[in-house]
């Protein structure tokens, strides 16, 4: 696999993070080269959207090194750290309801990036969008509020790529929404890959990860218990009944 | 009321909706953005009506005066708004994470600067601005002289309207403001730095009512009354239009401004022998649509259920009852409060001062009963105290009934208020109820008011003192037995199974109900309560003095109550008896230290704001867990010694 000999993008060592009192993450370690497609396994409650928030910088309290393109961005505030090009696809959708179709990715929209090497990066317009999403482009003027699960689930991926990141957390794309969308989502991802894009995703459905992913991580408890290639894992029946209730 | 003659009063309604709508629409935003209440927009009113007439005075002169007059109006409210940006960047930006009542506190001590401020830039007479260049006459219409003023403030509304919904509908920075309104921090995520977005929302709003006050100077002289007059209103009209809705905030500007210009149109009438005056209505017809609005749609005309804010404050600590170092204090504390009186050769004031602060420390505990651990905001606690106060002045003078007897019952009194208003109150929640009711304290008000021939209207009552038996030192001592045994019983109250209840509703009403509890049924009962011990600290107040105004019911008393809350730290049990004597003996000595005792009162206030965010008692909290993290070391190193 070719991405392997990339440049890591996201570095993350000895995270540590707390809801109040309650201590969630113990030093997860984790890293993302560019182009890569990795999953972040687990069952709920293991921490999975926990840890993409806190690289995100959206916990109150979180401690540890996570370096991204080569800076560090513990503690840089969510605006600051999604200036940078990360992009964060919340799980709960946080569509702004309110705001149609085209408002929506208006919100999130920056300017054209360039890697380090001076290449130009991947390059979102809102027709472009809807090309990836026909189902957006034919209800541009739609608010929100008024479209279904499936359809604020594309919409909220598509509204983090007008931010053209360089790297996309993705948390749970394949929870609460209908398999027809799930299989959608696995398209849409494979997609993206194909055009070059680094993807970091949570996911607890085994089967949709396998389908998109290169490599995965197996998160419980707040702890890291399994890394290696997606290929790897298929063949761990071990790991899978132990953590993943395959 | 013929035709001609109601139609102008219509077109009255029109004018005034246009500054209110200004107004209100400011607020609007800056809490749909920021979730932040400003309690200072009606100080940037004020502000706007000032920094335009000496702008008038300066350039709205000679040959120019035209160019001079409608452009001194931008300029003041240019002004206004800048005035707003270093507000936002200086104070409210440290603040975003406090508690939403203590943001609410923050501004009400800047309305105390900026009122403060006024007088020393302006001085204390009314200042009455120019007439408009070009529209200082009237025309004709409908066979009446109208004066041509009106017309543009007619216009002005709408057309400001419009331009707000272009901004906010057409342009990406509309596009975030609307973002922001419903999720910030996904906004965050997405690359937009809040920071300056709330920092121009807010300064748009700010200039907004700047603006509504440059245009209202031809009509209304610049006064420092008018800051808390307005924000009055405007509070009103966001809350029937619905809070953060701008069409809900136009709607809701006309609605009242027609309601109130037929209600003066209509003036005294007649009905089957009864004299019903519309005009004196008006005190209080914007409150009783608020009322009517709120209870039939709760969110307000054009308002939606709130989402709950998502980087809102922390959940409240569990409360832990006292120590045995916590009983000691009290008994001190109450002790000491008992010799005040012997002091009465060297320090005659200090009784005088301990018995305000009696009264007012039950006041604070009664309201902290309802806000803390009830969890419902109000802004109109001195309703029961009026009732409480009204009711015992009336059954002495009015039906002759015995102190003592009145001291019993006119707390009750309060108590059947506060079962009427909490009625309805207990039906919402958050700023919805504050609101709701401050409208029954202002209802309240407006009937004391205007009751001339049972409360002696604006004079009030005087001649109410204590039996001989009760009087001086003892009435002194009555009230420390009083209020000591009120808030006992209030704590108790918090401790036992009810009280538990009170918190449950409150942290989760849903889960509350899950196991049980009739939330709505405890919080009327906490309301009620609230409701006869606010009433008793009335009832007290009144025989200390002797005499009763319309004051005591007045919006800036609920206030006083508020912030004697908000400054002990609504956390914590002790907090509003702290509160209660820091705010009266800081009032006490800064006002009788200097003339501008409002501004040195809001500093003080603003100081504490930042460097305290938890509320004074909570400097005691904050001790207290240094000293447990402090403990075990100590601890530590006594063992290495003995080893």
């Amino acid at each position: 696999m070719t991405a392997s000999v990339n440049p890591i993008l996201l570095d993350v060592s000895g995270l540590n993070a707390w809801y109040g009192a309650a201590h969630i993450l113990f030093d997860v370690a984790l890293n993302v080269r560019r182009g890569e497609v990795i999953s972040l396994m687990g069952r709920n409650g293991a921490g999975k959207s926990t840890t993409l928030k806190a690289i995100m910088g959206l916990l109150s309290r979180s401690e540890g090194q996570i370096n991204f393109l080569g800076q560090d961005i513990a503690g840089k505030a969510p605006f600051q750290v999604a200036r940078m090009g990360l992009g964060f696809v919340p799980e709960d959708r946080r569509i702004f309801p309110d705001l149609t179709v085209t408002e929506n990715l208006e919100t999130g929209r920056q300017a054209p990036r360039q890697w380090a090497d001076g290449s130009a990066a991947l390059n979102w317009t809102p027709d472009a969008l809807y090309e990836l999403f026909p189902n957006l482009g034919r209800m541009q003027d739609r608010r929100g509020g008024q479209m279904s699960g499936g359809e604020q689930q594309m919409l909220t991926v598509a509204r983090t790529l007008m931010g053209n990141p360089l790297l996309v957390l993705l948390d749970e794309p394949s929870e609460g929404v209908a398999p027809v969308i799930v299989e959608q989502m696995a398209h849409m991802i494979l997609a993206l890959k194909a055009r070059g894009a680094s993807i970091l995703l949570s996911e607890q459905n085994f089967h949709f990860a396998r389908l998109v992913s290169d490599r995965a991580y197996v998160l419980e408890k707040g702890q890291i218990m399994y890394e290696g290639s997606m290929q790897d894992l298929t063949h761990n029946s071990e790991i899978q009944r132990a953590y993943l209730s395959v | 009321m013929d035709l001609s003659a109601l139609l102008a009063q219509l077109l009255n309604g029109l004018a005034g909706a246009s500054s209110l709508f200004l107004v209100a629409t400011g607020l609007s935003l800056i809490f749909g953005v920021t979730r932040i209440v400003n309690f200072a927009h009606g100080s940037f009113f004020m502000l706007g009506m000032y920094v335009s007439y000496s702008l008038i005075e300066r350039i709205g002169v000679g040959p120019w005066r035209a160019v001079g007059f409608w452009g001194a109006l931008v300029l003041a409210a240019l002004a206004v708004g800048l005035l707003g940006a270093l507000v936002e960047i200086l104070l409210l930006r440290r603040i975003y994470k406090a508690p939403e009542l203590f943001q609410l506190l923050a501004t009400f001590a800047l309305v105390l600067v900026f009122n403060d401020a006024a007088l020393w830039i302006w001085g204390p007479e009314d200042l009455l601005g120019r007439r408009a260049p070009g529209l200082e006459g009237a025309i004709q219409l409908f066979g009446r002289a109208y004066p041509s003023y009106n017309l543009f403030l007619i216009v002005i509304g709408p057309a400001i309207f419009g331009l707000l919904w272009m901004l906010l509908t057409k342009t990406r920075w509309g596009v975030m403001v609307r973002a922001a309104t419903h999720d910030r921090e996904m906004l965050g995520a997405l690359g937009v730095n809040q920071a300056w977005l709330f920092t121009g929302v807010f300064a748009l709003g700010c200039m907004l009512a700047g603006l509504g006050g440059a245009v209202q100077l031809p009509r209304q002289p610049a006064s420092l009354t008018v800051d808390i007059s307005t924000i009055g209103d405007a509070f009103v009209v966001v809350v029937v239009g619905g809070m953060g809705s701008i069409p809900g905030a136009f709607l809701a500007s006309l609605l009242i401004a027609e309601v109130k210009a037929i209600c003066i149109g209509i003036g005294t009438v007649h009905l089957a022998g009864i004299e019903i005056s519309f005009s004196k209505l008006t005190l209080v017809v914007e409150f009783l649509i608020m009322a009517v609005v709120l209870v039939i749609r709760p969110w307000g005309l054009l308002g939606r259920l709130q989402a709950t804010s998502r980087n809102s404050a922390p959940v409240e600590a569990p409360l832990k009852p006292g120590s045995n170092w916590f009983r000691m204090t009290v008994i001190g504390v109450f002790l000491l409060m008992a010799m005040l009186p012997m002091l009465d050769q060297s320090l005659p004031y200090a009784a005088v001062l301990g018995q305000d602060i009696l009264v007012a420390a039950l006041f604070a505990v009664s309201l902290h009963f309802m806000m803390g651990p009830g969890g419902m905001h109000s802004f109109g606690h001195s309703a029961y105290y009026g009732l409480g106060s009204y009711g015992a002045a009336i059954l002495v003078k009015l039906a002759f009934m015995p102190m003592p007897l009145a001291m019993l019952v006119a707390p009750l009194v309060a108590g059947l208020g506060a079962l009427l208003f909490g009625w309805f109150c207990v039906r919402l929640s958050g700023v919805y109820l504050a609101m709701l009711t401050l409208a029954f304290s202002q209802i309240v008000w407006s009937v004391v008011f205007q009751w001339d021939a049972v409360t002696g209207g604006s004079n009030g009552m005087v001649g109410i003192w204590p039996e001989d038996w009760l009087s001086g030192t003892r009435y002194y001592y009555l009230t420390l037995v009083l209020v000591g045994l009120s808030v006992y019983a209030l704590r108790r109250f918090v401790f036992a199974p009810f009280g538990y209840a009170m918190r449950a509703g409150r942290d989760s009403s849903l889960r509350a109900e899950a196991i049980g509890i009739d939330v709505k049924l405890v919080q009327w009962l906490a309301f009620t309560i609230a409701g006869v011990f606010g009433g008793l600290a009335g009832t007290l107040y009144i025989f200390s003095k002797g005499s009763v105004s319309p004051d005591v019911i007045s919006v800036s008393k609920s206030v006083d109550g508020l912030v004697m809350v908000l400054l002990g730290g609504i956390q914590s049990l002790t907090g509003p008896v702290i509160g209660a004597a820091v705010f009266g003996v800081l009032q006490d000595w800064v006002m009788r230290a200097t003339d501008y005792w409002r501004a040195l009162f809001g500093g003080i206030i603003l100081f504490l704001v930042l460097a305290f965010p938890e509320g004074l008692a909570g400097i005691s909290r904050q001790i207290e867990t240094l000293w447990q993290l402090y403990r075990p070391a100590v601890g530590v190193v006594r063992r290495e010694k003995l080893t």
